[in-house]
């Protein structure tokens, strides 16, 4: 039911920077890639010893 | 016939135990096209190498959990294109069954971009072509570049507005690159065909590709600390270490 939460039948909102113009959607996709990359580098990777 | 074939396990020479072992031709053969193919698979990815223990503890990173994510979500992505396929068009654009098949595969695209960009990001910064391992990057990298292609038509096979809208603005980008002719976005069933069959099979193919020159080559190790805070703090503490090449790749 989250389509019930965060209605998304309506035509995309977009940024425009210049020449420059990206969906809503698509910026929070490439920021939320960003935000995983950057924990994955900072956040420790537990083993559990079995590495040599 | 008979007395030409000889049957090398009459004698009580029974096969070895183990499997590598039994890989070794048997005396007279060795030049037999299958020994030589099976002696150049077992060397090139020798069972223990296909399916290693243990790893380097540089293998412990989150970079190949986007790896290896990126592999499920292809998987999922077969399987709900897969259902798709069976049940036509109609099913997955009016049935809520249909429909919720439809938003797996649209989903599972979503995920298996999103962490093949954050692999390729991890493995760009760690130089993960070092070590004879250009194959395994390039490999990655068009594995990309087609995935994109796979995803494209995937969005012109959707039988809705979308698709035309996408296919009629497509095509113009398309001509001016001299490949409208052979790669026609308005035709339909072109469309269809590489994205059902075409696309996924090369894909499918490199993933192989590159998983097995992964456990051929191995991971790459980590870039070597040179400069800077953490290169002298490591002089300071080992300053009678001879200088070594453990752990670098090139």
């Amino acid at each position: 039911m989250l389509g019930a939460l965060v209605n998304l039948n309506h035509t995309g909102h977009y940024l425009h920077w210049g020449f420059i113009q990206i969906s809503v959607a698509n910026i929070v996709v490439i920021l939320l890639m960003v935000v995983v990359f950057v924990a994955a580098v900072a956040i420790p990777f537990r083993t559990g010893g079995r590495h040599r | 016939m008979s007395d030409t074939i000889t049957n090398r396990f009459a004698d009580g020479d029974a096969p070895s135990e183990d499997p590598v072992d039994d890989a070794r031709p048997a005396p007279g053969d060795e030049k037999m096209w299958t020994a030589r193919l099976r002696g150049a698979g077992v060397r090139a990815l020798p069972p223990s190498k296909l399916l290693p223990d243990r790893q380097p503890s540089y293998v412990a990173s989150w970079v190949y959990i986007f790896g290896i994510l990126s592999f499920a979500s292809f998987i999922v992505i077969l399987l709900s294109g897969v259902v798709l396929i069976v049940r036509g068009p109609s099913w997955w654009h009016e049935s809520q069954v249909g429909l919720f098949f439809n938003s797996i595969h649209l989903w599972s695209v979503e995920l298996f971009f999103f962490f093949m960009v954050l692999h390729l990001w991890g493995k760009f910064f760690m130089a993960a072509w070092r070590g004879k391992r250009a194959l395994t990057w390039m490999t990655g990298a068009v594995t990309f570049a087609i995935s994109i292609g796979a995803a494209f038509t995937g969005y012109l096979s959707q039988q809705n507005f979308d698709s035309q809208w996408i296919s009629t603005q497509a095509k113009d980008g398309l001509n001016s690159v001299g490949i409208g002719a052979l790669f026609n976005v308005l035709n339909f069933g072109q469309m269809l065909l590489w994205h059902v069959l075409l696309l996924p099979v090369f894909v499918g193919a490199l993933i192989g590709i590159h998983l097995l020159l992964v456990r051929r080559r191995g991971v790459v190790r980590p870039l070597p600390v040179r400069t800077g805070r953490h290169a002298r703090t490591a002089r300071a503490r080992t300053p009678a270490a001879p200088p070594s090449s453990e752990g670098v790749d090139r």
